[in-house]
């Protein structure tokens, strides 16, 4: 029977991809791990092998299509002998008829409707122009740049050179700058971690890519016992200029091991910089900022968003400063506080109260330490409640942070408590519909800010 | 030590060899079947597929004895099938549904059989070395006379929490197998580019572990070399390292574009050194089974993993309540 071939999902994140190019024809005879196609997903371009025998009957997306969702039927799989209006075709062997890979609520862009507060100044100069990139390139740019400014800026890390990063955030890398200075490690976190810590205070200013910030926690104590500390050990006479960076919290679908949000446990530590940004402008300006920075600095990306495109100013030297929040959105009847992936939620919520006439004031803090607190509690003077958002887990969250600052600083303006949005209280689960229960959404941010603004 | 050939001639029974083969058989089968429900969107977030490697399990697993434990990385599908599991548990725990072998709740990567001895499925690279011996710590004081195969990957080898184990496990003279399924790369670093020694066998030369290189496309290599293993182990005299050199067909995830060998490199392993294919020649020189025996096993193979499949399809995804279950015993 003649059966479909559909497009299919090569990423963890895949929903749509790109049928670059066929290597098979109609009438072409294929076996098992034959490659039929050539599909670039958002990370890569992937080679797509047959998997069942047959010979190509009809070839259904040319190639060159851009955006083919997965389970498309892309070319029909006659078996020997058979003709194409022979059979009914089946779909090969039926396609999925439960959710897809835990797809994410699309998200409006930070810089919509911006009246920018009096006390903002703008992070590029007006009339800037204004160039479309995706966190991924953003990051890529910002290491090339400092790594063209400054020759003791080095990366190194699990597959960042050869393979380009397992993200491919070091694309292009290995060749601009050479093996000396863009370092394939063994795995081996806590050794490659001390080795980075060792150069740093050696003069050099590395960047330690991790896989992802899961792998970290092998190296924790290089990081905090080593990085961190010996700034204020020495008496100031030598500290570790370094940068430790990769993906943060969770992914789609990979389990408890590869899917947890360490901001508040980096942002507790003295002597460590902790860097979250939501856009590409965030993540390119920051990155660079945190490259020149004389200490230690975690940075925290996010995989969800590594794909997504936002404005980046077109400047020969863009870099955004520490501890200095964003007003993304203003508003008058809430405060609405968040960082990295949460800002996704955060806006979104403020879009759908908007339509229900609650005015939200959406801030991206950007940094958490330095946390810019007297942005957020100059906000809350204004709007008098408060709501805080982030996919990590409630106790001794970053968002328990700062609603214990606001209840200290400016207890007298708050109208009603202030309601810290998290992750839930559980190891992240595989299941898809218990891994969309265990994340934050939208909606229970907007059911927070009705209950701070008693609607 | 040095490297052992495979073995040629075999004085093998026909009902083992066939049993091999049926057991490797069946891992690949369900893998080829997993990749098609990755494709069908059916399974999320990573899925690491151990086709080409079966011989390494299948042999081990011949070696082992009721009540040895085992476990592996995340590349463990083949081990779970290996020592018993249920193929429909283990596909329905893929696909992160209620008939799942942890309820669908540690997907591909993360996943457990007390029954069956099998500690995980461990999604930190090396993290379970040391815990491996700590399994024949445990069997040690009990006096139980167990073993535990622990395996791990060439790229795991460097974690420095494996030669912190070594010493350990020597020091303690503890019954524990080291497995390293070398399968020349780790993601997309090959071996030469990671380790400055190649024979990962002779790293525990320093703690006075015995080591030895094994042919790991060779199930009757592996099942050999098993078996020295575990008699060293159990007669008292401490860990054991056994490097099984195997490659895996596939990518290291389901999303790996895989430009760090060539094609060529892959077909020539496939053509050439197929464990199923090495097992199937034998049954067939030595008249163990006819073509048509074969097929026949093709068929019952098919038929358990397109169940398995199905299983997997259908059953429910978890009750909302799952969630928040499991956390504190
Ligand atoms: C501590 C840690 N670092 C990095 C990773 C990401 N990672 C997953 S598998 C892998 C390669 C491991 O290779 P190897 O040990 O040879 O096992 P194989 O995949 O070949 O079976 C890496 C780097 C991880 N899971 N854990
Ligand atoms: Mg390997």
């Amino acid at each position: 029977m003649a059966t479909e071939i559909l497009m299919p999902a090569l990423s963890p994140t895949m929903e749509e991809g790109t049928l670059a190019k066929w290597l098979v024809k109609e009438g072409d005879t294929v076996k098992s791990g034959d490659v039929m196609a050539e599909i670039e997903t958002d990370k890569a371009t992937m080679e797509f092998e047959a998997v069942d025998e047959g010979v190509i009957g009809k070839i259904l997306i040319a190639e060159g299509t851009e955006a083919v969702k997965v389970n498309t039927a892309i070319a029909i799989l006659l078996e020997d002998g058979e003709a194409l209006d022979a059979t009914p075709v089946a779909a090969a062997p039926s396609v999925a008829a439960s959710p897809a890979p835990a797809a994410r609520a699309t998200v409006s862009s930070p810089e919509s409707p911006v009246a920018a507060a009096a006390e903002q100044t703008p992070d590029w100069p007006e009339g800037t122009e204004l160039v479309q990139t995706t966190v991924r390139v953003a990051l890529r740019d910002a290491m090339a740049e400092e790594m063209r400014a400054d020759e003791n800026v080095f990366l190194m890390g699990e597959e960042v050179a050869e393979y380009e990063g397992a993200y491919k955030i070091s694309q292009g890398l290995l060749d601009e700058f050479g093996a000396k200075r863009v370092i394939d490690t063994p795995i081996t976190e806590h050794g490659f971690t001390g080795i980075a810590v060792g150069a740093a205070f050696g003069g050099l200013k590395p960047i330690v890519e991790f896989m992802t910030f899961n792998f970290a926690m092998q190296a924790m104590d290089q990081i905090i016992n080593s990085a961190a500390k010996t700034l204020y050990m020495s008496g100031g006479q030598m500290g570790a200029p370094m940068v430790f960076r990769g993906a943060n919290g969770a992914a789609s679908r990979v389990g408890a091991q590869h899917s947890q949000c360490f901001a508040a446990w980096y942002m507790q530590i003295p002597g460590l910089k902790v860097v979250t940004p939501y856009s590409a402008s965030d993540a390119k300006g920051l990155l660079k900022s945190a490259i020149r920075d004389p200490n230690p600095v975690i940075f925290l990306e996010n995989e969800m968003l590594y794909g997504r495109a936002f404005d980046v100013p077109k400047l020969d030297d863009f870099t955004v400063p520490f501890g200095k929040a964003k007003i993304c959105r203003t508003g008058t009847d809430v405060t609405i506080v968040s960082f990295s992936i949460g800002m996704q939620y955060a806006l979104e919520a403020a879009d759908k109260l908007a339509e229900d006439g609650i005015s939200a004031e959406v801030i991206d803090l950007r940094t958490l330490r330095p946390m810019d607190l007297p942005t957020v509690i100059k906000s809350v003077m204004k709007t008098n409640r408060l709501v805080t958002v982030e996919e990590g887990w409630p106790q001794g969250s970053v968002g328990s942070y700062i609603a214990s600052e606001v209840m200290q600083q400016a207890f007298d303006y708050l109208d009603a408590p202030i309601i810290t949005c998290t992750g839930k209280d559980v190891p992240m689960p595989y299941a898809a519909n218990l891994e969309k229960l265990a994340l934050i959404t939208t909606d229970e941010v907007i059911a927070a800010v009705k209950q701070v603004t008693y609607r | 030590m040095a490297a052992r050939k495979s073995v040629k001639k075999t004085n093998v029974s026909a009902e083992e060899l066939t049993e091999h083969y049926r057991s490797m058989l069946l891992i690949r089968r369900f893998e080829e079947k997993a990749g098609q429900l990755y494709g069908m969107g059916l399974i999320g977030g990573f899925c690491h597929l151990y086709i080409g490697q079966e011989a390494v399990v299948v042999g081990l697993e011949a070696a082992a004895e009721e009540g040895d434990k085992r476990l592996t990385s995340y590349r463990d599908h083949g081990h779970m099938l290996a020592c018993g599991m249920d193929a429909g548990g283990v596909m329905a725990e893929l696909t992160g549904r209620t008939g799942g072998l942890s309820k669908g709740k540690g997907g591909s990567m993360h996943m457990f059989s007390k029954e069956k001895n099998f500690y995980g499925g461990h999604g930190i690279v090396g993290a379970q070395v040391p815990i491996g011996a700590g399994l024949a710590f445990a069997d040690k004081y009990n006096g139980n006379g167990r073993v535990s195969f622990t395996y791990f990957g060439d790229g795991a080898s460097n974690q420095g929490q494996v030669y912190e184990t070594f010493n350990m496990a020597a020091l303690w003279q503890l019954p524990v197998i080291f497995v390293i399924e070398n399968n020349q790369y780790a993601m997309g670093t090959s071996q030469q580019r990671s380790s400055v020694t190649p024979d990962i066998y002779t790293r525990g030369e320093a703690f006075g572990i015995p080591g030895e290189a094994v042919d790991g496309m060779s199930v009757l290599a592996v099942k050999e070399a098993g078996d020295r293993a575990v008699a060293h182990c159990r007669s008292g005299k401490g860990p054991y390292i056994l490097e099984v050199k195997t490659y895996r067909y596939r990518g290291h995830s389901m999303s790996d574009p895989a430009k760090y060998r060539t094609r060529e490199e892959v077909q020539k392993m496939r053509e050439e050194r197929d464990p199923i294919e090495q097992v199937r020649t034998l049954l067939l020189d030595h008249k163990y089974a006819t073509e048509d025996d074969l097929k026949a096993i093709d068929k019952e193979i098919k038929a358990v993993v397109n169940e398995a499949a199905d299983y997997a399809r259908n059953s429910p995804e978890p009750a909302l309540e799952e969630l928040w279950t499991d956390i504190y015993a």
